[in-house]
C-alpha cells in the first residue's frame, strides 16, 4: 500500500479539517480527527545536532513524493507538472507547526524537486529552515567530478540559497552490474576526489553538514565509520533506514541488509546525529492486517497505526531527524500531531512493537519494491506484479486462514484466486517460473526470485486443489 | 390452452438448455443438467432405459409431445416456423407422409450408431445440434458480455463474473453449425416441421409410438365446417381435413389446430369427442424468443489490460501431432467415446481449462479431444464427466481421476530448453500432479544437466507438462493419447 490509500484510512472528515485548516492558515488550531487525544496537544520536539547546535525539528519533510497537479504523485501521473501551490500550502502548514528540515536531491521527482522546494522556501527566511540535498548518483555520467561539481553548484541555483544545511553522498554501498561496492564507491567518490572538494566546500561555509545516506553492502559503511575514528573524514550526520521491523530483521527478509540496530548503535556512539529514513518501511507499517491494527487500536483507540512507527523511529535520543515523504496536508498534520510533542515509547511498548515486527515477519511478505530491475522475464512473467498482489493480500488481511469449513475461508479463497487471474494473466503467472535464475542478481533487495515465485506458484496451486 | 401449456413449457426447456449450454447461473449443470440427460439419443447411447422408457410411454399415452416441448431442435424451428406464419397466414397444407425417405434414413442412422460412423450420428442427433449452434455462435457472445461485465466487476471490486478466454475451438463446426441453423430456419419457416417428420431419427423413432397414443387430437364431425383453418396452421402438414383425418406419426401436438378451429370441432383428448364449447379465442402473443436470442443482445468490446512495457512477449503455443487422440478421463476408450458421443458439445463448453475442443478428424467429427495450449486438466476438475448427457464421459470422482491413464507424456529432447537455451528449468516435474515426471543427471553438449524423464507408470496424460513447459510454440514435453484408458 502506499500512502495514498493510507490516507483512505484516515477518514473524510480529517481532509476537510485540513482543508479548512490550509486555507485558514491560524497557527494554533488543532485538527481533532487527526491527532487523536494523546498527541498534538503541545509544541514540536526539537532536537540538537552537536556539531552545529542546529535545532532540528523531528519531523523532517521528504521532498520525494510531491503532488502532482490532477493527483497524486509521479507515480500515478508521470506526466503532470508538480502542483505547485500545494506545495507551497504544505511547506507553509509545516514552518507554521516547527517543521524545519527539508530534504530533497536532484534526483528526485523526475529531477524537479529541488526546484519546487527552492520556491516554496524562498518565500521564508532563509534562517528559519535547514536544507538537505545529495550529490546524487543516478547515472555514471554524473560521476566526473565537473558534472559532480555542476550537480552541486546547480542544487545551490534550484534552491535558491548560497549553502546547504545538510549534504549528503547518496545512497553509498551499492553495487552495479560491473563495480562492487568498493569500487563504484572509489569511482563515484574517491578517485575524482569529490569528497575532498566536498570538504572544501564545508570548511568554505557553503556546506554547514557532511554526511552520508546508506542502503547495502556494510563493508562500505564500516570502512566510512573507520575513517571517522582516524580522523580521515568527519561524518557530521548519517541517513539510515531504521523502524521497528528493521531494529530486529533487516537482515532476516534480506540478507544483504543490516539491522537497524547495529547501524544506530555504531554512530551513537560515536556521537553522530542519526537521520531516520523509511519509519514506515515504503509505508508498509501504516497497512497492517487486521489482527495487528486490533492489537494496536486496543491499546490507544483513537492513535493512527502510522503514528507507532513514527513515535518508534524518533525515540532513541540519538536521531537527529525522522524523514517522511508527505504527499498529502493529511500526511503532514497527522505526523506534525505525531510529534507535538513526541512521546517516546516506554520500554513496554518497545516490547510490543517487537512482538508486532516478529508477527510481520511471520507475514511472509516478499520484500519487493517493484523497481522492475527484473524485467523483462525472458519467460514473459510478470514478477513485480504476482509479488505485488501477494504482499497486498497479505496485508489487506485478505488472504484465505482460519476455519476451511467456514463460508469466509471459501470467499476469501475465491476472491484471492480471481484476482490473482485478474492482476495478472494467466501466462505471466508464477507457474510459469523455470528458475532460470536470470532475474536474481538483478534485485536490489537481493530476493530469490525464483524461489519466492515457486513458494506463491505452490501456494496458489495448494488453493485451487481445495 | 394445450398451446399455452406447450408454449410455457417450450419456454422452460429452452431457458435451462440455454443457460446451460453457456454455462450461465451458479453450478448451473448441478440444476440444470437433468434437461440435457432427458435428450433421447444422449440417454440412448447412454443406455439411460428409465429415460427411455419415460420418453416412449410419454409418446404412447400424449402423442410425439416430446418433439414440442423437449427438443430443443424442435422448439428451435417452431420459432422460425411461428416467423414464416407472421409473413404469410395459413400457409400449409396437407402433405402425404414421406415413408421412405423417413425409414430409409432412420435405417442409415441406425447403422451408423451400430458401426459407430460419427459423422452420420452427430451431425443428425437434434439436441447436438442445437447445442452446437448455442456452443459456436452464441456463447462467443455471451462470453463478450461476460467479460465486459468481469471488467466492470474488477473496476468495483467484485467477484460475481470472471474473464474467459474467447476462441474458435473448431472452424469445422462453427461452420456445420452455421449451416444447420440456417438450413432449419429456411425449412421451418417455408414447410414447418417438415425436418422433424422426414429425416430427424429421433421423430420417426417416436412416431412409433405415437401413432397409438391415448390423448389425440380428434375431430368432431358434426361440428366440423370444413372450413380447412386447421389444415392451413399445421405446421406437421399432418391434418387432412377433407377427409377428417390426423397423421398421427406426424402430429406434435402444438394445439395450433384447436386454437385456430373457430368451431370447436377439434378436441384433445382420450376419447371421441364430447362436446365443451369455449369460443373465446385470443391470440396469445408468443413469448418464446427465450434467452438464446437475449444473450445476442450486447456485443460489446472487450477491454484488454494495458501491456507493461517491461514485458517479454509470449509466443502462442501450438499442438503438436498426436498419433492417438487423448480423450477425457471417464470416457473409457477410444472406441467407447467415439460410439456414445453425440457431438453436443456440452463438455467443450463446460470445460474451465480450455482443454476440450472438438476434433477435425472425419470419422471422430465435432467429438472433442484434449489438447493443452490453454491450460491442462487440472486435477480437482471433473466437470465433463458431470455434464455428459450421453454416457460418452462416464461420471468420475477426483480420486478416481487420479488413477485414470488417459495418455502419457512424451519427451522431445530437441526442444527442451535445457538443452536447447543451456537454462536450468524442470518446470515439468514440479507441477506433475502424480510426481511422474524426474529429473534425471544428462550429459549435454556443455557437461551435465538435469533434463526429465517420464514414469509411464505414473503419468496419467493430464498434460501439466506440457502446457506449463517454457519451450514455444512446440512443448518438449507432450501428452500422447491411450487408446484404452488404463486404470490403477
Amino acid at each position: 500500500m502506499d500512502r495514498r490509500e493510507f490516507i483512505k484510512h484516515i477518514g473524510g472528515a480529517a481532509v476537510a479539517t485540513s482543508v479548512v485548516l490550509s486555507a485558514c492558515k491560524s497557527g494554533d488550531e488543532k485538527p481533532q480527527p487527526l491527532t487523536g487525544i494523546l498527541d498534538g496537544q503541545g509544541e514540536m520536539t526539537y532536537r540538537t545536532n552537536p556539531n552545529t547546535g542546529d535545532k532540528v525539528s523531528i519531523l523532517g519533510y521528504g521532498m520525494m513524493r510531491l503532488p502532482v497537479e490532477g493527483g497524486g504523485t509521479f507515480r500515478d501521473h508521470p506526466d503532470a507538472n508538480i502542483d505547485q501551490e500545494m506545495v507551497n500550502q504544505q511547506i507553509d502548514y509545516a514552518l507554521e507547526h516547527g517543521v524545519n528540515y527539508f530534504d530533497t536531491s536532484p534526483a528526485y521527482c523526475k529531477g524537479l524537486s529541488e526546484h519546487a522546494t527552492g520556491i516554496a522556501l524562498a518565500r521564508h527566511p532563509r534562517n528559519s529552515y535547514y536544507i538537505a540535498t545529495k550529490l546524487s548518483n543516478f547515472s555514471p555520467s554524473t560521476w566526473s567530478r565537473e558534472a559532480s561539481i555542476n550537480m552541486f553548484e546547480n542544487s545551490l541555483k534550484e534552491l535558491q540559497t548560497d549553502y546547504v544545511d545538510y549534504l549528503l553522498l547518496h545512497s553509498i554501498g551499492g553495487t552495479t552490474k560491473d563495480l562492487d561496492s568498493h569500487q563504484l564507491f572509489d569511482t563515484r567518490y574517491m578517485d575524482n576526489g569529490i569528497l575532498d572538494w566536498l570538504v572544501e566546500q564545508k570548511n568554505a561555509g557553503r556546506i554547514h553538514n557532511l554526511g552520508f545516506s546508506y542502503h547495502g553492502d556494510v563493508e562500505i559503511f564500516d570502512m566510512l565509520l573507520r575513517w571517522h575514528d582516524e580522523g580521515r573524514y568527519h561524518w557530521d550526520f548519517v541517513q539510515i533506514q531504521m523502524n521497528y521491523v528493521d531494529w530486529h530483521y533487516a537482515d532476516e527478509y534480506n540478507t544483504r541488509n543490516t539491522d537497524a540496530s547495529y547501524l544506530y548503535n555504531e554512530l551513537h556512539r560515536r556521537g553522530i546525529p542519526v537521520v531516520i529514513m523509511e519509519p514506515l518501511l515504503g509505508g508498509r507499517l501504516a497497512d497492517q492486517p487486521d489482527y495487528i491494527v486490533k492489537q494496536m487500536k486496543e491499546r490507544e483507540p483513537e492513535t493512527p497505526v502510522a503514528r507507532w512507527a513514527f513515535r518508534y523511529a524518533g525515540t532513541q535520543e540519538g536521531v537527529l531527524v525522522v524523514l517522511s515523504g508527505m504527499t498529502y496536508m493529511e500526511h503532514l498534520v497527522q505526523n506534525v500531531a505525531t510529534y507535538s510533542p513526541l512521546r517516546p515509547i516506554t520500554p513496554e511498548e518497545d516490547e510490543f512493537l517487537m512482538k508486532i515486527a516478529e508477527e510481520i515477519m511471520e507475514l511472509k511478505i516478499v520484500p519487493c519494491t517493484a523497481c522492475n530491475y527484473c524485467m523483462p522475464c525472458p519467460y514473459g512473467l510478470n514478477i513485480p506484479a504476482i509479488f505485488g498482489y501477494y504482499n497486498k493480500s497479505i496485508t489487506d488481511g485478505a488472504m484465505p486462514a482460519g476455519n476451511r469449513e467456514a463460508k469466509e475461508y471459501w470467499e476469501a479463497r475465491k476472491r484471492f484466486l480471481i484476482g490473482y487471474d485478474r492482476n495478472i494473466p494467466a501466462l505471466r503467472q508464477a507457474s510459469h517460473c523455470i528458475g532460470c535464475g536470470h532475474c536474481k542478481p538483478e534485485c536490489p533487495q537481493g530476493i530469490d526470485i525464483p524461489t519466492e515465485l515457486h513458494r506463491i506458484d505452490d501456494y496458489v496451486e495448494q488453493l485451487k486443489q481445495l | 390452452m394445450l398451446r399455452k401449456i406447450r408454449i410455457s413449457l417450450q419456454v422452460v426447456t429452452m431457458t435451462l438448455v440455454t443457460l446451460l449450454l453457456l454455462g450461465i447461473g451458479f453450478r448451473v449443470h448441478l440444476w440444470a443438467g437433468w434437461v440435457a440427460k432427458i435428450q433421447f439419443l444422449p440417454a440412448l447411447m447412454a443406455l439411460n432405459f428409465g429415460v427411455l422408457a419415460m420418453v416412449i410411454i410419454a409418446a404412447l399415452l400424449f402423442g410425439r409431445i416430446y418433439c414440442s416441448v423437449v427438443c430443443p431442435l424442435g422448439i428451435m424451428q417452431d420459432f422460425f416456423s411461428w416467423l414464416g406464419g407472421k409473413a404469410k397466414k395459413n400457409r400449409f397444407s396437407y402433405a402425404k407422409e414421406n415413408k421412405v425417405l423417413r425409414y430409409g434414413f432412420l435405417g442409415v442412422f441406425a447403422l451408423a450408431i451400430i458401426i459407430g460412423f460419427a459423422p452420420v450420428t452427430t451431425l443428425f442427433e437434434p439436441y447436438s445440434a442445437y447445442s452446437r449452434i448455442v456452443n459456436s455462435l452464441f456463447k462467443p457472445l455471451y462470453d463478450l458480455l461476460n467479460n465486459w461485465l468481469a471488467s466492470m466487476d474488477a473496476a468495483n471490486d467484485r467477484y460475481n463474473f470472471t474473464e474467459v478466454q474467447i476462441w474458435t475451438r473448431s472452424v469445422t463446426t462453427f461452420v456445420v453449425a452455421i449451416l444447420t441453423l440456417l438450413i432449419l430456419a429456411f425449412l421451418a419457416w417455408r414447410k414447418g416441421r417438415v425436418y422433424c417428420n422426414s429425416i430427424c431419427p429421433v421423430g420417426t423413432t417416436l412416431s412409433f409410438f405415437s401413432r397409438f397414443s391415448l390423448f389425440r387430437v380428434r375431430f368432431d364431425q358434426d361440428k366440423c365446417k370444413h372450413c380447412g383453418m386447421c389444415e392451413k396452421n399445421c405446421k406437421a402438414q399432418a391434418i387432412d381435413f377433407k377427409n377428417g383425418t390426423v397423421d398421427y406419426s406426424r402430429c406434435v401436438v402444438c394445439g395450433n389446430c384447436l386454437d385456430k378451429c373457430k368451431f370447436d370441432a377439434l378436441h384433445y383428448t382420450s376419447q371421441k369427442p364430447v362436446a365443451v364449447s369455449k369460443p373465446v379465442d385470443k391470440e396469445r402473443r408468443a413469448f418464446l424468443v427465450g434467452a438464446a436470442v437475449a444473450g445476442t443482445s450486447a456485443a460489446l468490446a472487450q477491454t484488454q489490460m494495458k501491456v507493461d512495457g517491461g514485458l517479454a512477449a509470449i509466443e502462442d503455443k501450438k499442438a503438436p501431432k498426436r498419433q492417438t487422440p487423448v480423450t477425457p478421463p471417464g470416457s473409457v476408450s477410444a472406441r467407447h467415446f467415439e460410439k456414445h458421443c453425440t457431438a453436443c458439445q456440452l463438455c467443450v463448453s463446460s470445460c474451465p481449462n480450455n482443454v476440450l475442443r472438438p476434433s477435425t478428424d472425419f470419422m471422430k467429427l465435432m467429438q472433442p479431444v484434449m489438447s493443452f495450449e490453454r491450460g491442462y486438466c487440472r486435477p480437482e476438475c471433473t466437470r465433463c464427466s458431470e455434464v455428459c448427457p450421453a454416457g460418452a464421459i462416464k461420471p468420475i470422482s477426483r480420486e478416481e481421476k487420479t488413477t485414470i491413464h488417459v495418455g502419457h507424456a512424451v519427451w522431445i529432447k530437441e526442444n527442451c530448453v535445457v538443452l536447447r537455451d543451456g537454462v536450468s528449468c524442470g518446470n515439468c516435474a514440479r507441477h506433475c500432479p502424480t510426481g511422474a515426471i524426474l529429473m534425471i543427471d544428462y550429459e549435454g553438449p556443455n557437461g551435465t544437466v538435469q533434463v526429465p524423464a517420464v514414469d509411464e507408470n505414473k503419468c496419467i496424460g493430464c498434460g501439466a507438462c506440457e502446457h506449463l513447459c517454457p519451450a514455444r510454440p512446440f512443448s518438449a514435453i507432450y501428452v500422447e493419447g491411450n487408446e484404452m484408458h488404463q486404470i490403477g
